[in-house]
């Protein structure tokens, strides 16, 4: 704890000296060593090469042409991407109403209904995605009750092992992500403001376009950061509910890449594009303020 | 430097001053807070530090306590440098502005922690602590927690947790603020007490005149991070020598004039209605110059009522009543004069069904040259 | 941003509006939404069958009993608490110094170290996974244990702490630690005395959160993993083998350990917040 030698200055006020690096020092360091530091490393395999089993450590933009080039891979990549923007509107149109809902509507327990939104978030991932394997599987629930009930009378296997699966787990794993900064974004707004907006004659629709949408912006925001960012680069759930040719998403590849296959140089190459997305969609998210938080 | 005209604790004139400024400034970036204060705070004093918000007092204070450090300047206390010592070195006790009790320390816990950091012993820790709460009228509280008091009661352990350590100097920002009119006129009067009781010197912070006026030995007047005027009570009320510190305590006329000389221990001149009065030249007062008079409203009466042979060589002015507010304690009389000016009488509500003046009456009003004060500026 | 966010605390309700029922009506539907995996998960781990098919056939309390007698789920819950405690140990240290040196000290850069911080959990987890695996084995030449998976949970656990302690600091008026020194204690006695008791429960709150994120957390671990196997990679690789119910039994029962956690998370930060 050599750190904590520093806190001898924590009450310094202003003209005495010391400052936060001693406290600093220990945590920029780990995140510069364990985080940074190879982050950039494997941003330099991208222009390495593999030869056999070994690492190839001379310059090349053979694995970057490929991504863009060689099939399937430009394809998986517009695949991922529309997966993305499909799965972040379809939490958008979720999310709005009972985010609202919560933040406006709700008078009583409200604590306990946010506790209920946010639960999900923090109970395993992996046990929500494949709940979903069993509800679209062949002779999974879904699929039973709809025979039992007589709406089909063949199983349909459009469920499991396709887009449209992994597009209903992702909407569901990752739609707390949205509800919360939305939520929260809500809550800040003041009744006053809505109340204004209908004094001046806004109907229903018009107060949202005009006044709710521009304001909860940076929580929408925010939370489509989150979510894209989340389908974008996840494996799991490609790998549980999608998995037959066809419906390969990004992040499969890229962890193939760095299991089965080993070539650890294409798979940083295709962990280039999914970078430059999720950052540049960071930074326009933080132009919103949604990244930003109260600096004093 | 004048000194208190009291030095209650029975030091002698031997011992150094309680607290020294030697031109202290304080620059926050390229703003200003305080702009050079030189102040000596004799021992056992009460001395307030009276401004309107964002003055510097607090500033000031902080700077004592050891929370900021002079920009330039020097602090000294019990004749000893303070230079950066950092506040935990320094024999002062600060009382703050929203009590800054530990809310998770039981309030015999928030007393006792200083004496417990000095390394008291607990037998002598749980007497004195005791002692404490007795000397701000509080006793039995001390397994409370500090959120289950009032705000009073919260104000007076803040208060036992800094005296327990026989500060030599107590440092206080704004500790009334927070209170009613009630209960903040009572612990005024305490605090007035325990100043003379403990013997510790108080550096009071407040932008509560009428507080200042009750409680202080002397008052400094700051404005803009420099005092303008340091002295008693009555010598800040009765001879204030700027339009800033007129102004800032109490309510004040005043009345342009042309000088047209010394006139003993007085300096006449001439109004705007062409009618010459005598005022005390607090400031210089050259002949041929404008200067402003400044005079109290309870000062003033009217020529009607005025004492008979005492105000024999009051200044005298005639104008037109213009309103009648009746105050409860007095009634308030505004007379405009000739020219443009006017002048506000306060008028002492003596006898019930006295008649008031009606207003449109032309009326002369009367007052002592002697407490009429030329201003500086 | 994020899953760092934790809880967000609700502003008191006002008076409302008119309630329309629409908004009502599609609310309970997200409800439903959300928690009917759950609830299928946990229903179908007291199934008799051994096909999760609808409607349920019978119950049965074999699945729990299977799987407490299944030395290998234990070991894996050992090793994932063994983890989950020591990387939100870690992530405390660190979140700590970084929330108390962005509360108390005035300087540049601050909202690039916020970034830095969070940047584990704003980018997606596969890239943390790989970027770690590529340094320990690939650069560092190391070979994969515990201890990588350690350091890759703590990394981006640590987020989770400094939001909250930064929270709770920053609801701390600065006049109690001026209050400290003023009475005489020295800087370090008023972090011991004052500062750390008041954050305490942020700190613990955070801690749960982390250990909680960690016990659950599979996109990083399994880059990360040497021979022994946390409890969401053993059931990820018996899912690849097809579904049993035993995995619904242990997934509810990690359901629930999650739910007693948060709850607890909390009821810290309540604690914290009352005081
Ligand atoms: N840490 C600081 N950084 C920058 N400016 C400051 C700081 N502290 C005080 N100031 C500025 O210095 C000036 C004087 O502040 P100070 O707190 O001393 O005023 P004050 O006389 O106590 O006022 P009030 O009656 O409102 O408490 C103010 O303009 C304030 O904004
Ligand atoms: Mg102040």
């Amino acid at each position: 704890m050599a750190a904590i030698a520093a806190k001898d200055e924590q009450a310094a006020p202003s003209g005495r000296k010391g400052g936060p690096l001693p406290l600093l020092a220990l945590p920029l360091g780990w995140m510069l060593v364990f985080y940074l530091i190879p982050l950039a490393l494997l941003l330099v395999h991208a222009f390495w090469s593999v030869d056999y089993l070994t690492i190839d450590r001379t310059f090349t933009l053979e694995n970057i042409k490929a991504v863009f080039t060689v099939a399937p891979y430009p394809a998986v990549l517009i695949r991922t991407l529309l997966m993305a923007a499909a799965v972040t509107l379809t939490d958008i149109a979720i999310a709005f109403p009972i985010s609202w809902w919560l933040a406006k509507k709700v008078t009583s327990h409200r604590e306990l209904l946010l506790m209920l939104v946010v639960f999900p978030l923090w109970s395993s991932y992996l046990v929500r995605a494949f709940a979903w394997k069993t509800i679209l599987g062949t002779n999974g629930i879904l699929n039973s009750f709809l025979q039992t009930t007589g709406i089909t009378s063949e199983p349909i296997s459009a469920f499991l092992y396709s887009k449209t699966g992994m597009y209903i787990t992702f909407c569901h794993v990752w739609l707390p992500f949205m509800i919360l900064p939305l939520y929260t974004i809500l809550d800040r707004l003041p009744d006053t403001l809505l109340e204004a907006s209908g004094d001046l004659g806004g109907n229903g629709w018009k107060t949202f376009l005009r006044v709710i949408l521009p304001l909860s912006l940076p929580g929408l925001l925010a939370g489509s950061v989150s979510v894209f960012s989340l389908t974008m680069g996840d494996y799991i759930t490609p790998s549980l509910i999608g998995g037959s040719p066809g419906t390969e998403l990004i992040g499969g590849i890229v962890a193939d890449q760095f299991g089965v296959a080993n070539n650890w140089p294409l798979g940083a190459a295709l962990i280039l594009p999914i970078l430059a997305i999720v950052i540049g969609l960071l930074l326009v998210a933080n132009r919103f303020g949604a990244l930003g938080r109260d600096e004093r | 430097m004048a000194v208190a005209k009291t030095q209650p604790g029975g030091r002698t004139a031997a011992d150094p001053p309680s607290i020294e400024l030697r031109r202290v400034r304080k620059s926050f970036g390229d703003f200003t807070a305080v702009a050079g204060v030189d102040l000596t705070v004799g021992q056992g004093e009460f001395l307030t530090l009276l401004g309107p918000s964002g003055c510097g007092k607090t500033t000031t204070l902080r700077m004592i306590g050891g929370f900021e450090l002079p920009s330039s300047g020097e602090v000294l206390i019990e004749g000893a440098q303070m230079g950066n010592l950092p506040p935990y070195r320094r024999p002062v006790n600060t009382v703050f502005q929203n009590y800054a009790l530990f809310p998770h320390l039981s309030v015999g816990k928030n007393v006792a922690y200083g004496l417990e950091m000095s390394g008291v012993p607990r037998g002598d820790r749980e007497r004195r602590v005791r002692e404490a709460l007795d000397l701000v009228r509080l006793p039995n509280v001390e397994n409370r927690r500090p959120s289950e008091l009032s705000g009073g009661q919260q104000q007076r352990v803040a208060l036992a947790r800094a005296l327990v350590n026989h500060p030599s100097v107590l440092l206080l920002d704004e500790p009334l603020g927070a209170l009613d009119l009630k209960l903040r006129k009572a612990m005024q009067l305490e605090l007035k007490h325990l100043n003379r009781e403990v013997g510790a010197t108080f550096v009071y912070v407040t932008h509560d005149q009428e507080e200042a006026l009750t409680m202080s030995d002397r008052i400094a007047v700051m404005n803009e991070g420099r005092i303008l005027q340091l002295g008693a009570p009555e010598e800040i009320y009765e001879r204030p020598r700027s339009r800033f510190v007129a102004d800032f305590i109490g309510q004040t006329n005043f009345i342009e004039c042309d000088v047209l000389g010394p006139d003993g221990r007085f300096v006449a001149c001439r109004t705007a209605g062409g009618e010459t009065i005598r005022a005390i030249p607090a400031v210089e007062a050259p002949a041929g110059g404008t200067i402003t008079v400044a005079v109290r409203p309870e000062k003033v009466s009217l020529d009607a009522e005025a004492p008979g042979g005492l105000s024999a060589n009051w200044n005298r002015l005639t104008g037109t009543l213009t309103e009648v507010i009746y105050l409860g304690t007095h009634t308030q009389l505004v007379v405009a004069l000739p020219g443009e000016g006017q002048i506000v009488v306060h008028r002492q509500n003596r006898m019930l069904g006295e008649t008031e003046p009606s207003t449109g009456q032309q009326l002369t009003v009367a007052f002592d040259p002697a407490s009429a004060t030329v201003l500086a500026e | 941003m994020n899953i760092a966010n934790a809880i967000p605390e609700p502003m008191p309700a006002g008076p409302k509006g008119r309630k329309p029922v629409w908004l009502t009506v599609a609310s309970i539907i997200t409800f439903l939404f959300l928690y009917l995996p759950l609830v299928v998960v946990v229903l179908y781990s007291f199934s008799a069958t051994k096909v999760n098919a609808w409607p349920i056939k019978g119950y049965t309390l074999d699945w729990y009993r299977e799987l407490f007698q299944d030395e290998d789920i234990w070991d894996a819950v050992r090793f994932s608490t063994f983890i989950g405690i020591v990387a939100a140990s870690i992530a405390v240290v660190l979140g700590t110094l970084t929330a108390y040196a962005l509360d108390r000290y005035r300087f540049r850069g601050k909202p690039l170290i916020r970034f830095a911080i969070g940047m584990p959990i704003v980018l997606p987890g596969i890239v943390t996974g790989v970027a770690l695996l590529a340094f320990f084995t690939g650069v560092l030449g190391l070979n994969l244990s515990r201890w990588t998976i350690i350091i890759g949970h703590a990394t981006f656990c640590t987020v989770l702490i400094v939001n909250n302690v930064a929270a709770r600091l920053s609801q701390l008026p600065r006049s109690l630690d001026e209050a400290s020194a003023d009475l005489g204690a020295t800087p370090l006695t008023t972090f011991r005395r004052i500062t750390f008791p008041l954050i305490r429960p942020a700190i613990v709150a955070g801690a749960i959160l982390a250990f909680t994120l960690s016990f659950d957390e599979i996109v990083v671990t399994f880059f990360l993993t040497g021979r022994e196997k946390t409890l969401p990679l053993l059931i990820w690789g018996r899912l690849r083998r097809g579904i049993s119910p035993e995995i619904n039994a242990a997934a509810t029962v990690i359901i629930l350990v999650s739910l007693v956690l948060v709850l607890a998370s909390y009821w810290f930060t309540r604690k914290s917040e009352t005081n």
